[in-house]
Order: C-alpha cells, then sequence, then structure tokens
C-alpha cells in the first residue's frame, strides 16, 4: 500500500459550480503544472480514486450523486473541496437552489480558497491532502494490528 | 429486430469536467435515440437580480460560466448600457474586444484539447492546453485573473492595457499564430484525425438553422451567422468576417473552430494597431429603466441578456440564453446513427458548457 503515498488518483466531480475552478483543476494536469509526472491521474471511475476533488456549492439534484460518488470510492479516502464555492456557497450562496458547501453533504478534508483558485492552490491543496491520505492508512492500518493483535491473543487464549 | 438498452451516460462521467445526462437508446453499438436531462449546475442566479445591485450584478454574471466570463460580463454591461444611453469611450471598446478575442482563444484552445482527449489523442491534447497557457499569461498580466477576470464594468472598463504590454502583445502574435497553425494543420490535415471526424455527427444547413443552432455548431452547416458581424463594441471597425465550413459534421465543427483561432489573433493584431487613446470609462449615473435584449457572439455562439429596469437599483428582471441551450436540439439530432463509442466526439463537437447551459 506504501504506493498510494506517491501516486494518488484523483476524481473530479463539478457540484453546480461555474467552470471556472474546474478549467484549473484540469490545468494542472497539463503541461505547465504537469502533476501526472507524480503518477497523479485523473480517473472517471469513483473505485479507483484517493482524492476527490470537488467544486461547486452543490444543489438539490447533485446532491444525491455526490453522496453516491463518495460512497463508492474505497476506504480510505479524503475530499478536497476547490473554490469558495465548494466551502461555503461563494457567490451563490444566496441562489435558491444552493445547498451551500460541500461540507454540507460529505465530510471535507481540505479546504482550497479562491475564485477562481489558482492551479498552484490545487496543487497545494493536494499536498496537504496526501498526508491526511496518508494520516488516514496508517490509523487504518493500526485499526487493522490491533484487530489482528486481539484475535490472536484471543485464539491463544482459546488454546491455553 | 436487435434488443434496444439503454445506455446511461452521466452525470459524472470522463468525458467532460461537467455533469450532463445522456439516455442512451441503443441497438447492438448503434445509438437510435438520445434524451439529455439537465439540471446539475442550475443555481438559480437569475433570481439573484433581487439581491444585487445593477452594478454589482457583473460579478454575478462573470460567473456564469468560468469560460466565457468576460463576454458574459460584456453582454450584461453592454444591455444596461443601452438601457441607460451611456456612450461607452472608444478606448474601453477596443480594450473590451481585445479581452472577448483572448477569452476566445483560451476557449477554442481549451476545446480542442478536451477534443482530441474525447478522441483518445493524448499528446494533441497536452499541446493546445500548452498554447493555452500563454493566452491565460496575458489574461493575467492585463486583467490580474487566470479565469475571472473582473475588468468589464457599466460604463466602461476598469483597468488599462499600457501602450508597452500592447507592443509586447503584438510582438508576441506572430510566433503564437506560428504554434497555433502548426497545431492546427494537426487538426486539419492528419489522416487518423480525418478518418475518426470526417461524416460523424452530420446536421444539414436547414436542421441547423430549423433548430437554432448557434455559433460554430450552426457555420460549420453553412449558416453564416456571427453577431460579431454587427459590430458591437470595436467589431464594427475591424472588417470582420465570419468562418463558414459546409459539411456539417464533426471535422467541420473542428475546422470552424481552428480557422476561428486565427481569425482571433488576427482581430487582436488590428485591434492594437488601431487602438485609440481616451478614458476608460464614464460614470454612471441614475437607475435603469426599460428593457433591453443583449447580443454577444460568445466562443459557443450567439448568448442572450434579456434585460428589465424598473428605475429603482435592482432590475425586476433578467433572463440568459445560452448558446448551448439552444446547440442541445442540433446535438440530439446528430447522435442518432453513431456508434456508442464515437458518442464523446459527438457530444464535445457542439462544445457544450453546462454551467453557461443552466446557469
Amino acid at each position: 500500500m506504501a504506493f498510494l503515498k506517491r501516486s494518488p488518483w484523483i476524481l473530479h466531480y463539478d457540484a453546480s459550480s461555474c467552470n471556472g475552478c474546474d478549467i484549473e483543476v484540469l490545468a494542472c494536469l497539463t503541461p505547465l503544472y504537469d502533476v501526472e509526472r507524480f503518477g497523479i491521474i485523473n480517473t472517471g471511475n469513483p473505485k479507483h480514486a484517493d482524492i476527490l476533488m470537488i467544486t461547486g456549492g452543490i444543489n438539490e439534484q447533485n446532491r444525491e450523486v455526490v453522496r453516491n460518488i463518495y460512497e463508492q470510492m474505497p476506504e480510505p479516502k479524503v475530499v478536497v473541496a476547490i473554490g469558495v464555492c465548494a466551502a461555503t456557497g461563494g457567490i451563490f450562496r444566496e441562489c435558491y437552489n444552493i445547498v451551500g458547501g460541500v461540507d454540507k453533504v460529505i465530510p471535507v478534508d481540505v479546504y482550497v480558497p479562491g475564485c477562481a483558485a489558482r492551479p498552484e492552490m490545487i496543487i497545494d491543496g493536494v499536498v496537504t491532502a496526501l498526508s491526511i491520505l496518508e494520516e488516514k492508512r496508517a490509523k487504518m492500518s493500526g485499526a487493522a494490528q490491533m484487530k489482528d493483535d486481539a484475535r490472536h491473543a484471543e485464539q491463544a487464549g482459546e488454546s491455553t | 429486430m436487435p434488443e434496444r438498452i439503454v445506455v446511461p451516460f452521466g452525470p459524472q462521467h470522463p468525458v467532460l469536467p461537467e455533469p450532463i445526462h445522456l439516455d442512451l437508446v441503443l441497438e447492438d453499438e448503434t445509438v437510435v435515440e438520445a434524451i439529455p436531462s439537465i439540471g446539475y449546475i442550475h443555481r438559480g442566479l437569475e433570481r439573484l437580480i433581487e439581491k444585487r445591485e445593477f452594478t454589482e450584478y457583473v460579478y454575478v454574471a462573470e460567473r456564469i460560466c468560468g469560460i466565457c466570463s468576460f463576454m458574459h460580463a460584456l453582454c450584461y454591461c453592454q444591455g444596461i448600457e443601452e438601457i441607460m444611453k451611456i456612450e461607452v469611450p472608444d478606448r474601453a471598446k477596443y480594450l473590451r474586444t481585445i479581452w472577448s478575442e483572448c477569452s476566445r482563444l483560451h476557449s477554442h484552445l481549451l476545446w480542442l484539447g478536451l477534443f482530441a482527449d474525447g478522441m483518445g489523442f493524448e499528446n494533441l491534447f497536452m499541446r493546445s492546453w500548452q498554447l493555452r497557457e500563454s493566452v491565460l499569461d496575458v489574461l493575467e498580466d492585463t486583467t490580474g485573473g487566470r479565469v475571472i477576470q473582473g475588468t468589464c464594468k457599466v460604463g466602461g472598463v476598469r483597468r488599462d492595457i499600457g501602450a508597452e504590454k500592447l507592443d509586447e502583445m503584438h510582438r508576441a502574435l506572430d510566433p503564437f499564430e506560428e504554434q497555433c497553425r502548426e497545431l492546427g494543420d494537426i487538426f486539419l490535415n492528419d489522416d487518423t484525425v480525418k478518418y475518426r471526424l470526417q461524416g460523424l455527427g452530420v446536421i444539414s444547413k436547414d436542421e441547423a438553422y430549423a433548430l437554432g443552432a448557434v455559433g460554430p455548431t450552426a457555420r460549420a452547416s453553412g449558416v453564416a451567422m456571427d453577431h460579431r458581424e454587427t459590430g458591437y463594441a470595436a467589431y464594427g471597425d475591424l472588417g470582420f468576417k465570419p468562418v463558414v465550413e459546409t459539411a456539417g459534421d464533426c471535422y467541420a465543427r473542428c475546422a470552424v473552430r481552428v480557422k476561428e483561432i486565427y481569425a482571433s489573433i488576427n482581430l487582436i493584431r488590428q485591434a492594437i494597431d488601431q487602438m485609440p487613446e481616451g478614458p476608460l470609462d464614464v460614470k454612471v449615473k441614475g437607475t435603469p429603466d426599460g428593457e433591453y435584449f443583449s447580443r454577444v457572439e460568445q466562443p459557443r455562439g450567439e448568448v442572450i441578456h434579456y434585460l428589465k429596469g424598473n428605475g429603482s437599483k435592482h432590475l425586476s428582471r433578467a433572463r440568459i440564453r445560452t448558446p448551448t441551450l439552444a446547440n442541445i436540439p442540433p446535438l440530439v439530432k446528430m447522435l442518432p446513427g453513431a456508434q456508442l463509442a464515437d458518442v464523446p466526439v459527438v457530444v464535445l463537437s457542439i462544445d457544450p458548457c453546462i454551467s453557461c447551459t443552466e446557469r
């Protein structure tokens, strides 16, 4: 599982944003910023993804879709909310159809501010997400280890 | 008769960064019907007009879409200026034209990249986006923002481009055009690209007109309709001619956009040459009272802002019809007969911008 540390796969979803942050997310993958050289790949499949990059303030129709995508991603997973709309609803927070912030629907680990968020900031957000991903992974394997130890101890107890 | 199956396409899918849902009815591998359903990005920002003053709404109009952001602001401002009978200074008009064409350049290069990605031509995707970054650098240098510029305001523009910077831009245009022509050459003359695109998603001139296609989608079918011809901003002085193709397939739509890149470079060059001196804005007094249909040619086609003021600080109604909405009926017409594997290419060929469509 150590490879997860260096080459996370990214799933990007546009939850009612204006497109500005989305094209900046794509711009991160292209020659000027080129995060693909680190093995960071934009995947279309939630089941292959480690990091969910989500933009926009989420509207009523998107709520279920976002939850679905989040639930389909395997653990450990990290959610990065990109742009001010994803953080609070931003300029659209008073619109009748906007829920206002990704954290009202799914838990968010990293917030990247900006309207639109710059590619450098998005990359910075992903780097922060990587360390959180690593922590979550360590916690998961720690929990698995404890479970294992408990089982071994139980078996040892039975055999004596 | 083969059995019919329905393949759901979207809302989360790898083709576009934005969510759209299509139910594709297939017979074997061939699409017989496509049923679109939209609404994943509907924010309801037309109603924000009640909460924002008419001068503040420019910021909201800019955020209808992050790609043609400047042109949405321009369309809104032109509408208000028309209602309030404000005469914008010439220099502001030329600056608006330059920024509009820069937006068109970056939008078309973005689209060419996504289109190449849709065909599975990764190298070309990377190359298009690399070129696009140099346009974004100019936009950032002159306005302060990469995708959301914020320079257009009611009564003029907020920033000037100095003579030195204009000179620098002018000098950079020639090498940039050369690079664009190299890129365009691949899109127009490469055998693999031609084989993939020619004869795909055909729509005739009459159909395109009857279904209300706009922008490159209409012009690729031979409908010579480009709102820049009416000469808003500084287009009247620049001798603009629309780019028209006649085949009406994906290749023609691609060719229109490639040639529009060359045309945009030419327009920017002329605008810099003829740039007049003078003030950037006029003071706005009073409030809008009356209504106007404001129209601007965006990279995807003609956008309409209907604005109605009642003499107060808040407009009473704004209605925005964006080009992608007009291009969805032609898209539904193009899809039947295409192979399932070609669906992404056909969908991309109208250059869909979903956040525009749903506002």
